[in-house]
């Protein structure tokens, strides 16, 4: 058992033997990797040491004090939040070792080639075919929703392997090879005018059965590791008060006194309670995560900020009047990180409403709540035990 | 910068501890076993819903009477996190019961003056013993912030009918008026749990615990703890509202399937649990912060009372609603929450009272 004391020693050692001031960042992050400070809760040799998930803050303290670099997490979100489990959980050793540094470090960047066209909420009836020829699977079909394809080395892809299957059992989770010359990748332009994300065309692509992950048939299952972990990663951030976009409407708010209507008042102070108590209850749920009692509480984190990002917009936007009618601009841009509440208000109200449909639905995530944590009866269905070829479409 | 980056955030406990775990245990054993709802359907129409001896033993036997009062004074010397606790159990068990109106805002009122006069200090012991009950002789509905009433009859005060005796604020100060001094007038409440009277007291009767300053500031401190503290009492009633909902729902049949498989109504007990999260969030804050006397107590009570007020109302709307004709029912116990929390949604302050509060406190000032 790794204890605080033990990490702090550890930090501090690979502080001396690689001073961040005259060490280079990716060599500095690679020695970090190799002492197991990278995820003290990833096992000994991949990163971590085997150490409570909560004692990596222990580390992270230590290393900004010195004013070590980091691996800017926010640009390998999808490696470091979704693929990174699931190889861990269900790779070879050989693909653990391959694959988990360089996504750790940032020096390969990862995506996820999971939606499509015709299966959104319903992710399981996806068409994407991936054939075994020889060695190799060789998949053809279309993905969407894919931020960072155009910088990507690799992606975690899910592939239909069995059409005569039931539409679960039939799919199988691949590592992709991002530079195969079958990938084609092309902007997706959103209603705010940006393309965060990309459409992904896959003609051909040829996968050796070494990066496949779990067995073949079996990778619904083990695309929910990613699944789950998505979730976590959206809702786990610690939010001061006022922070998010509150702040900006409140600020406005404050140094605008002609704006001001009695039904806005009312309106921003609901916002406001609404903002502060999604806050706490934030906060609440990393107490309990620290503690080691995640509760079910992070799928309501989701939820609550999709309905008060898309609230608190909608208000700037009135608030604003003149303002309110104008856009920054329209140029179709290609943001390196996905933004919430930068630019402008109009911005912010456009890109929210996505907020309730990214990475689940909230109409998905409330059937999740009800079945899973309140022990609701699940809607009768009729697709679980006919083959997917037989599925309407 | 603003007045609300100004102030300083403290670090808020938000958990239970394992001791504010067997507390709960232990209360709620003791509610199911002696003031089950059907138990308190037979006795809201009487002429006392309290139920006898529960008092004692929840005051006595457990202790809980003297949570907020420190041990050199009689009481627990715990803290405003253990009260809270009590009153979620209360409150999902809809209890009549003077513990809110006693042992948090008259005991909070009468700690404030701790030091100020031996007579608050004795009436400390026999409250924090259970041996006494006391009621603050303010309307159900005072805000923390509100202009304190000064006449000699006060309508709509809480638990008057319980009360051995009142703290009465007069022009020149707090006085401990004795409830045979006083007359007692019962009205029909909206909530049958939770009587309500008229209370008179002579000028001069009683014994003086404060002057005029101390008296109003020790008030203040009574009601914004029993605001606070409010949030956990609906806190768990809306709890108890969506637990019966779904245990109904998930049994009672039409169209051939569960009623709780439909997605309207699914959609409805999840959007519900969706703010139990935001609920129990604010109510631990408000407790932590009163508990731990933080400068940002104020404008978390006002936000938790913000909340916790319209998720009560919901979770017992919806209770009613999702139940269907049996909601309706008196037989049925999902009135008894109903009325509890639409009263409760008053009591202590409205939600536009607490949002003006949080207003000022913020700086987010209305309009000219």
């Amino acid at each position: 058992m790794t204890d605080a004391e033990e990490l702090r020693v550890r930090t501090r050692k690979l502080l001396d033997e690689h001073p961040p001031a005259t060490t280079d960042r990716t060599d500095f992050l690679r020695a970090r990797f190799d002492a197991g400070l990278a995820w003290v809760h990833y096992p000994v040799g991949l990163g971590g040491l085997d150490a409570p998930r909560a004692l990596q803050t222990v580390v992270d303290a230590e290393l900004a004090a010195a004013g070590a670099p980091d691996n800017d997490p926010r640009k390998i979100g999808i490696g470091l939040g979704m693929a990174a489990p699931t190889v861990l959980a269900h790779g070879t050793d050989e693909v653990r070792r391959r694959f988990l540094r360089p996504l750790w470090v940032g020096e390969e960047v990862w995506c996820q080639l999971f939606s499509e066209p015709g299966a959104g909420s319903d992710l399981a009836a996806l068409a994407t075919r991936a054939v075994r020829d020889g060695e190799d699977w060789v998949v053809d079909g279309q993905k969407v929703w894919t931020s960072s394809a155009h910088t990507a080395r690799w992606a975690i892809l899910i592939a239909r392997t069995d059409p005569d299957a039931p539409k679960h059992r039939g799919i199988t989770y691949f590592v992709c090879d991002m530079t195969d010359p079958g990938v084609e990748v092309r902007p997706l332009r959103q209603i705010t005018g940006e393309a965060e994300f990309n459409e992904v065309f896959l003609t051909g692509v040829r996968i050796p059965d070494a990066h496949r992950l779990g067995e073949v048939g079996d990778g619904w299952r083990v695309a929910q590791t990613t699944l789950m972990n998505e979730r976590v990663s959206i809702g786990g951030a610690r939010i001061p008060r006022e922070g998010g976009m509150i702040g900006k409407v409140a600020t406005t708010w404050r140094e605008r006194p002609g704006l001001r209507t009695h039904e806005l008042h009312r309106r921003l102070l609901d916002h406001w309670v609404d903002a502060e108590v999604a806050r706490l209850a934030g906060e609440r749920l990393r107490q309990q995560l620290v503690a080691g009692r995640p509760g079910p509480e992070g799928s309501a984190m989701k939820l609550a900020f999709a309905r008060l990002n898309q609230a608190i917009s909608g208000l700037e936007v009135e608030l604003l009047g003149d303002e309110g009618l104008l856009y920054g601009e329209w140029e179709m841009r290609r943001p390196e990180l996905v933004d919430f509440t930068g630019r402008d208000a109009g911005y912010r109200y456009l890109r929210s409403k996505g907020n309730s449909i990214e990475g689940g639905t909230s109409e998905v995530l409330l059937n999740i709540v009800a079945e899973r944590v309140l022990g609701l009866p699940p809607e009768p269905r009729n697709d679980k035990d006919v083959a997917w070829k037989d599925l309407a479409r | 910068m603003t007045e609300s980056s100004e102030l300083t955030e403290q670090p808020l406990d938000l958990l239970y501890s394992e001791t504010e775990d067997d507390l709960r245990a232990a209360v709620r054993a003791l509610l199911a076993d002696r003031a089950g709802h059907q138990a308190l359907l037979g006795r809201i129409e009487t002429d006392s819903p309290y139920v006898p001896g529960l008092w004692k033993s929840l005051a006595g036997d457990i202790g809980v009477a003297g949570l907020l009062v420190p041990e050199k004074l009689g009481g627990q010397g715990a803290s405003h996190r253990e009260a809270a606790v009590v009153l979620e159990e209360l409150g999902r068990a809809v209890t009549p019961m003077p513990y809110l109106t006693s042992a948090v805002v008259a005991t909070e009122t009468l700690l404030a003056l701790e030091g100020e006069n031996d007579a608050a200090a004795g009436l400390l012991a026999d409250l924090a013993g259970g041996r006494t009950v006391v009621a603050l002789a303010v309307p159900l509905s005072t805000a923390p912030d509100a202009e304190l009433p000064l006449g000699e009859r006060v309508a709509a005060v809480a638990d008057a009918t319980a009360a051995d005796a009142f703290l009465v604020l007069r022009a020149d100060g707090l006085y401990a008026v004795p409830a045979d001094e006083a007359t007692v007038e019962p009205q029909t409440p909206l909530d049958l749990t939770r009587p309500l009277a008229a209370v008179t007291t002579g000028a001069g009767s009683g014994a003086r615990l404060a002057g005029p300053g101390p008296a109003r500031a020790a008030v203040r401190r009574g009601l914004l703890a029993g605001a606070g503290l409010l949030a956990s009492e609906q806190l768990g009633l809306a709890e108890w509202c969506l637990e019966e909902t779904v245990r109904h729902t998930r049994e009672r049949h039409q169209f051939n399937r569960p009623v709780g498989s439909f997605q309207a109504l699914k959609h409805r007990m999840a959007q519900l649990w969706l703010d139990l999260v935001g609920a129990r969030a604010a109510a631990r804050a408000a407790a932590d912060a009163l508990a731990t006397g933080s400068a940002d107590a104020p404008l978390i009570v006002a936000v938790a009372q913000a909340y916790c007020s319209r998720t009560a109302v919901r979770a017992a709307e919806e209770c009613v609603q999702l139940h269907g004709g049996i909601g309706m029912t008196w037989e049925h116990p999902a009135h008894l929450a109903l009325k509890r929390a639409k009263s409760d949604q008053i009591a202590l302050g409205s939600t536009g009272r607490h949002q003006d509060a949080i207003a000022a406190l913020v700086g987010l000032a209305p309009p000219a």
